[in-house]
């Protein structure tokens, strides 16, 4: 197989979880909610168990898990008299216990169970690809639809009970899309670094832009860089693709963030 | 309609067995500016959360408009006490403004020519015209205070409601403050809470007292005996009081 064959996919698969994390990973930023989509995402290895055991597409499975979790986790740390990371941190564990005791129980040996954990961008099949696609539609869809509602309850959750927007649905539906997200992100960098894509390309988007637009925009943008960049070096350097791609983005991040910040302290002392 | 927007009578709330708000009645009336000051956790927030149909109380009515709060709301503006958000948010002064009409606006539609409109007047009104494209982080507490007005407006209500509205201006910009509420308030009734008595100014004309119990004669008149029992300690009135009498109308 030639280099552009075997890179077909992986590159399609690339750009297709970039819209994902970079449109969710804007609210996951901006709305604070970084800890809750970490739990979302463990807790999904739960699914992957079940898909496992079940001998069902272990990536269906895992949309089904995140989606419970994260209509738990967003009831639980709402109503329940719980300190919210508490309770998430406990949803967590206990998304990943399950996953672990499926595996367990599925007899034999459970084939690419670390490419779910850690990633394996090199091997999504055609299968996934379509899979991506329909989620990122879905993704597309819900946030063009409600666009105005996440900025507000985003901003201002008090004043957006206040003026009757239905505020803690809308935080349900926001949380599913981070589930979504999560599973479309799976097959890219696995269970254990989605939360990395969902904040890293958002977070270095935010210091260039104040608009929600295009901190969307720029973080897509960011994120296809990220990720191009991370699966080439590994295949370069055949490095495991996930931790290339994390990585690569971190250290972006990180440079990014330092030019800004000098900036900033330059414009401080001219001005002095 | 009557001239009454408000109703509240013989209001209980709990939280848990723990009274809150102790056998309130309350009325506001068209025209009305109402100040209502007490200690913090004397019930003040859940008192106006009360009227926005946020809390149902265990125990009494509430009417706003002659219906229930929850559909008086689209009548109700709301100026909630300084908002905890990121000072990096990324959203502009207009952005802010416009949430104003995102529950009228209703889910899945998109804001209209006239939400735009209206958004453009309350800035006006609030003297913030020229911060449009500011992003929301970077104003002043006063600055700030004047845009949550402004999204309040654009609701165009016939009452509202401000909590805490002080608690980040700096005095000296009140006076411009209070000058907007006077303003305001020849199109609809206000309703002020504030812990700090010397914040309600000259501007309110009638002062109610809250510690779980309401002290209320619809006049500006409160003795000292009544501040006292709302407030549990002995207040000294012309400590707070007076000095910001240097704030009338110039």
């Amino acid at each position: 197989m030639g280099f552009l064959e075997i890179m077909r996919n992986p590159v399609i698969a690339a750009l297709l979880a970039s819209v994902a994390c970079g449109v969710i990973g804007t609210y996951v930023v901006v709305k604070r909610i970084v800890f809750i989509s970490g739990g979302i995402s463990h807790a999904s290895f739960g699914g992957i168990g079940l898909g496992y055991f079940l001998g069902v597409y272990p990536i269906l499975g895992a949309l089904v898990f995140s989606l419970v979790s994260a209509l738990g986790m967003g009831v639980v740390t709402r109503r329940a008299k719980l300190p919210e990371d508490t309770a998430i941190g406990i949803l967590w564990a206990i998304g990943m216990a399950v996953g672990i005791l499926f595996v367990f129980l599925t007899p034999g040996y459970a084939p690419d169970l670390m490419s779910y954990l850690f990633g394996d961008i090199l091997f999504v099949s055609a299968l996934d690809i379509r899979m991506m696609l329909v989620l990122d539609a879905v993704i597309a869809l819900t946030v063009f639809l409600l666009y105005k509602e996440f900025l507000s309850i985003s901003f201002d959750e008090g004043f957006g009970e206040a003026s009757g927007i239905p505020v803690e649905r809308l935080y349900l539906v926001l949380l599913c899309l981070v589930a979504v997200t999560v599973v479309a992100l799976i097959r890219v960098v696995g269970i254990v670094m989605v939360i990395a894509l969902l904040t890293i390309p958002a977070a270095t988007a935010r210091q260039f832009t104040h608009s929600l637009r295009k901190m969307m925009a720029l973080s897509v943008f960011l994120s296809c860089v990220f990720t191009l960049c991370g699966l080439g070096l590994s295949y370069l350097l055949d490095w495991p693709t996930g931790a290339t791609i994390i990585l690569v983005g971190g250290l972006m991040f990180l440079v990014s963030w330092g030019i800004v910040d000098l900036r900033r302290k330059k414009r401080k002392y001219v001005s002095v | 309609m009557s001239d009454e927007l408000v109703r509240v009578k013989n209001v209980w709330v709990h939280y848990g067995d723990v009274p809150v708000l102790e056998d309130i009645n309350l009325s506001v009336q068209q025209g009305d500016f109402l100040g209502i000051i007490g200690p913090n956790g004397g019930g003040k927030t859940t008192l106006l959360r009360v009227i926005l149909g946020l809390i149902k109380p265990s125990r009494g009515k509430v009417s706003v408009m002659d219906t229930s709060p929850r559909k008086a709301r689209r009548f109700v503006g709301y100026v909630p006490q300084y908002s905890l958000f990121h000072r990096e948010f990324p959203a502009s002064v207009w952005d802010v403004v416009l949430m104003g009409r995102c529950g009228y606006r209703g889910v899945f539609q998109r804001y209209t020519d006239q939400d735009r409109r209206l958004a453009l007047q309350a800035l006006e009104t609030v003297e913030m015209s020229g911060f449009q494209d500011r992003q929301i982080g970077k104003l002043s507490g006063g600055e700030l205070q004047r845009v949550f007005i402004a999204r309040a407006l654009v609701l165009e209500p016939k009452l509202l409601l401000l909590d805490e509205p002080t608690a980040s201006v700096d005095t000296a910009m009140q006076t411009e403050f209070y000058q907007i509420l006077d303003r305001l308030r020849q199109n609809m009734a206000i309703v002020l809470v504030s812990h700090d008595i010397g914040a309600v100014s000259v501007y309110v004309d009638k002062i109610a007292c809250l510690n779980r119990r309401l002290f209320y004669h619809d006049s500006k008149e409160i003795s000292p005996e009544e501040l006292e029992a709302a407030y549990g300690c002995p207040v000294d009135l012309i400590a707070h009081g007076v000095p910001h009498r240097v704030l009338r109308r110039h």
